[in-house]
């Protein structure tokens, strides 16, 4: 069993459903991405089981030569294969959110989300440099048309701005990605991630790197894209969207800019944290004054993802860690809040705050699982938000107290936007009769939001399952960055560090 | 005989094409399509005959010409391109009151131009090449002579081919003047004689600017869309395809083979005109509303990449130029064969971008095969149209031009917005008038081939055509 190219033929099954889904009905097509994606679901579940996290760094590997100096070749990492598991754990929720609200060339939209499965696999799967940008790139193509097709009224100009703008951040990478390939003789990524570069040659580098990376994430000022392509794309295209294509950034970063940069990713550390500071404070007080739910939750995002780079970029054990369980934990919350917007989106037709109002009376079951996920969003204990966040504040609080403070300034403002949201949707009485009229969630959307409050309840009360698959990776990513990194500003030193010393000369005068 | 064994490709066309254009005298309207498959089979047969040593003999005709594989590769992609333009013009010109059979004919002499402009390692002998490709061309596109576009395209292309024509002559008598030669070894040899005067590089600046012409390289270029508009489309779709790789091909040749000492001289002109073309063809695009215009300014876009291959001067380079024109001849084939399938219920051409307005509802599959072709040749990966452009990329940054590529690379990324807005106006926009189906299954196949290997899965192709395309460079340095 273990010998099969697993990885391979999780990319395969939804690429194989794709093809036929184009030749089917619309009801077909939409049962047939469901098994398709519930049986790669399964493969992952596998994957996950037989992962032993003490063994080799690199997992299911398989490598078959191309030509032309590129292969396919595929493995899988704790990292790898933690955001994978996120991928085929939202994709049939996507599928499901679709169930109704997609009435239009249901075939054509079906195949088109399978595609996008198979590249973003793909994405985290891939060794090998070139084969990775083409998965990485792959992905803008299935998502364009969903936004255009699918989207809402300003779709076209959402797509566009989505397209260029990715587009024109990846293609530097490109560049950077010939060069590395020319001076190293590799396409490999785990050799490359091994590979020291000269240390000026390592900044342009991480620049291209950032370039692309940084618009994905997105991190402000480079986010502009993604409100946009929120708010017109359909609901199960958003949940895609923040759930697993904003992870690419962060999977960038981890995965080249650290380890294969270390010295051009030390260089740019107040860069990226004045970035983060801002795009913390700035996108929530922005977030704040948001009349469009979904605009107010893409907003959300990227003051998320900042916990990301801040925790990434501390470059120690509690923020690396800490960045990737923000990452999963944003996946599962953002998606699921996407997909609340949905439901009563669904019902009425506006994503306008101030349509709605006392859902709680009317929709008990609907008011019960928002509050999960916007408790879960703040931060709260017991949910996965406060354990991604608290890590990689900490990690962050070593690095730089002055990140940290930005990082919880961010923290405070995420809970009065998302608090405020909660109160004006749920709270109070209904502000219109329809809103006052709307029947509880259905069985259907049961099935898709229950799942994910499950998950983020159990990230939040037992993490270790999580981070036990990452732990030795970001042990080998720190091995790589910890001779350069910088000592940090807050090391106690008085009295506590007096009280050690005197301690340990106690004790050793004992033995 | 034996000597004439690397010239069989030529021999066969060129009496075959004797043969049928006596063919289509005598038999009139009535024989045209006798006539253009015995010119498609005329075209297989000759590229079958590559195969074997004497298509590599090396030099023959005391070095006029030269059989190497660098030729014979271009003969490769050229003969099967010239074919798919004949098979284009079935059931195209028969409603006119034109003289269908001849197009194929006059197809026939323009490959043999093409295939005397690869293998020509003498300046007499490439501006023959060059000058019997140009005749056969500037018949083909006033080929609907009632129509004034038609007319009026072909005239444009004379005048202004004359014009390149008299430019290159020009260069070429400086070249000969200062040299004393007319062999590409001759004049390398004068250019290798430490720094060259002032009438070898006149001479090398004129011969070059009389290639981009041909190539319709910026700043030359200002005939291509003109003519592209005006001319039939299955002849547009002859002059997008095996001209351009004879004109590309010679100009590699020219500039490595003849020019290769002066490559300091050689390279900052190609380096102009590449980013010129990639930029002028990606912008002058945007406000374009004819699809075959669009489609002209696309090829400028595209010889700028080509030529970004070429500025390396490297052996990787000019393997990254005959890959890229491979994949850029079945990219831009398929795209206008699905052009001649843009017809309303008359059978009367439509060639406005905004009657492709939600194509994929009316039909889905030639709006798949149509974006599957946009979305290469802008580039975007998985498909395989980025491969060719990954590797003219490759090629420069090796040979230390960063710069070159990053400024390439962010005109890619203009261009691609031209290329998605067809994709947006078949995918995105309301129904407009379906078209009339046009049953062509031959050209319906060449079309499923076309998408297909410019598809994911053209990267198995990877392995074999860089053999072929390091081979066929090796045998240039």
């Amino acid at each position: 069993m273990t010998n099969l190219p697993w990885l391979t033929i999780l990319i395969a099954v939804p690429l194989i459903a794709a093809a036929v889904a184009l030749f089917l009905s619309a009801s077909g097509a939409r049962w047939l991405a469901l098994i398709a994606t519930i049986i790669d679901f399964d493969i992952g579940i596998y994957l996950w089981s037989n992962y032993n996290p003490d063994g080799a760094q690199w997992q299911f590997v398989e490598r078959l030569p191309i030509g032309g100096g590129i292969s396919w070749a595929l493995g899988i990492d704790g990292i790898a294969l933690v955001l994978i598991m996120l991928t085929l754990f939202l994709m049939p929720i996507c599928i499901g959110a679709s169930w109704r609200a997609i009435q239009k060339r249901v075939p054509e939209y079906m195949a088109v989300f399978l595609l996008m499965e198979a590249l973003m696999l793909g994405v985290f799967a891939a060794q090998d440099l070139f084969l990775f940008y083409v998965f990485f790139e792959g992905g803008l193509i299935p998502m364009y048309l969903i936004i255009g097709i699918w989207g809402g009224v300003e779709r076209i100009k959402a797509s566009y701005k989505f397209f260029l703008y990715t587009f024109l951040g990846s293609v530097l990478m490109l560049i950077a990605m010939i060069y590395m390939v020319a001076v190293s003789g590799t396409t490999s990524i785990p050799a490359l991630m091994a590979y020291n570069f000269p240390p000026d040659v390592q900044r342009w580098l991480w620049v291209a790197f950032f370039a692309s990376f940084a618009v994905k994430l997105p991190m402000w000022p480079l986010h502009t894209w993604l409100p946009d392509a929120h708010v017109q794309a359909p609901t199960a295209g958003s949940v895609i969207l923040a759930g697993i294509l904003l992870k690419l950034g962060g999977y960038g970063f981890i995965r080249f800019s650290l380890p294969m940069f270390p010295q051009g990713s030390v260089d740019f550390i107040p860069f990226v944290f004045v970035l983060s500071g801002v795009a913390v404070v700035y996108t929530s007080l922005v977030a704040l004054v948001q009349r469009d739910m979904k605009k107010l939750i893409a907003y959300s995002s990227v003051a998320h993802m900042a916990f990301v780079t801040f925790g990434l970029f501390a470059m120690n054990r509690q923020g690396i860690e800490g960045a990737m369980i923000v990452m999963l934990s944003h996946g599962l919350v953002s998606g699921a809040l996407f997909l609340v917007v949905g439901v009563i989106y669904d019902r009425l037709h506006t994503r306008e705050i101030a349509v709605y109002g006392g859902l709680s009376n009317n929709m008990p079951g609907y008011a019960l699982l928002f509050m999960v996920f916007t408790m879960a969003a703040v931060g709260l204990p017991g949910t996965s938000g406060f354990v991604g966040e608290f890590l990689s504040l900490m990690g962050t609080y070593h690095a730089s107290t002055w990140a940290a403070i930005a990082g919880t300034t961010g923290i405070i403002l995420g809970a009065c936007y998302m608090l405020l949201l909660y109160w004006r949707i749920c709270f109070g009485t209904a502000r219109t009769p329809e809103a006052a009229t709307m029947v509880d969630l259905s069985a259907r959307e049961w099935w898709l939001l229950a799942p994910i409050a499950l998950a983020v309840l159990w990230m939040g009360i037992y993490p270790e399952s999580f981070i036990r698959p990452i732990r030795n990776d970001v042990g080998r990513i720190l091995t790589r960055v910890e001779s350069v990194a910088p000592a940090g500003d807050s090391h106690l030193t008085l009295p506590g560090a007096k009280l050690r010393a005197f301690d340990a000369q106690d004790h050793g005068a004992h033995h | 005989m034996a000597r004439f064994a690397p010239l069989l490709p030529e021999i066969i066309l060129a009496i075959g094409g004797l043969v049928l254009m006596m063919a289509a005298a005598f038999t009139g309207r009535r024989g045209t399509a006798a006539i253009n498959w015995l010119a498609v089979a005329l075209l297989a047969v000759a590229t079958l005959a590559l195969i074997g040593p004497p298509s590599h003999a090396g030099p023959i005709f005391d070095g006029l010409v030269s059989a190497d594989l660098f030729a014979s590769f271009g003969k490769a992609v050229m003969f099967p391109a010239a074919a798919v333009a004949i098979i284009a013009a079935h059931g195209w010109f028969e409603r006119g009151t034109e003289h269908a059979s001849e197009y194929a004919v006059l197809i026939l002499f323009a490959a043999v131009g093409m295939s005397v402009m690869v293998s020509a390692t003498s300046l007499i002998s490439l501006y023959v090449g060059l000058e019997l490709n140009s005749l056969a061309g500037y018949v083909l596109a006033s080929y609907r002579r009632r129509d004034e576009r038609s007319a009026e395209a072909g005239l444009k292309y004379f005048v202004l081919g004359a014009l390149a024509s008299g430019i290159l002559l020009y260069g070429i008598s400086l070249l000969y003047g200062f040299t004393g030669t007319t062999s590409f070894a001759g004049v390398a040899a004068a250019f290798g004689r430490g720094a060259p005067t002032l009438g070898l590089l006149f001479g090398l600046v004129f011969l070059l600017a009389g290639l981009a012409f041909k190539i319709s390289a910026v700043p030359f270029h200002m005939w291509t869309p003109d003519v592209y508009e005006g001319a039939p489309t299955p002849v547009t779709t002859f002059f997008a395809t095996a001209p351009k790789v004879a004109g590309v091909l010679l100009a590699v040749r020219v500039c490595v083979e003849a020019l290769g000492p002066a490559t300091d001289a050689w390279r900052q002109i190609v380096i102009f005109a590449a980013l010129a073309s990639i930029f002028l063809g990606a912008v002058a695009a945007y406000g374009q509303t004819n699809i075959k215009r669009l489609l002209a300014y696309s090829s400028i876009n595209n010889v700028g990449f080509a030529l970004i291959g070429l500025s390396a001067g490297t052996p990787q380079g000019v393997s990254s130029v005959l890959f890229y024109m491979t994949i850029y001849v079945v990219m831009t084939a398929g795209a206008f064969l699905c052009v001649l399938w843009m017809r309303d219920a008359d059978g009367e051409p439509i060639e406005t971008i905004a009657s492709l307005s939600g194509l994929s509802q009316t039909r889905p599959g030639f709006a798949a095969a149509f974006a599957i072709f946009m979305f290469s040749l802008a580039g975007v990966p998985p498909l395989f149209g980025f491969w060719p452009k990954l590797l003219v990329f490759n090629a420069a940054v090796s040979a230390g031009y960063v710069a070159l590529a990053v400024a390439g690379i962010i005109g890619a990324v203009i261009g691609a917005y031209y290329y998605l807005k067809i994709v947006k106006v078949m995918y995105m926009d309301e129904p407009a008038p379906a078209y009339a189906r046009v049953r062509a299954p031959v050209q319906g196949a060449l079309v499923f081939l076309a998408a297909i290997g410019v598809s994911p899965v053209g990267y198995l192709l990877i392995a074999p055509l860089s053999a072929l395309t390091d081979r066929a460079a090796g045998s240039l340095f």
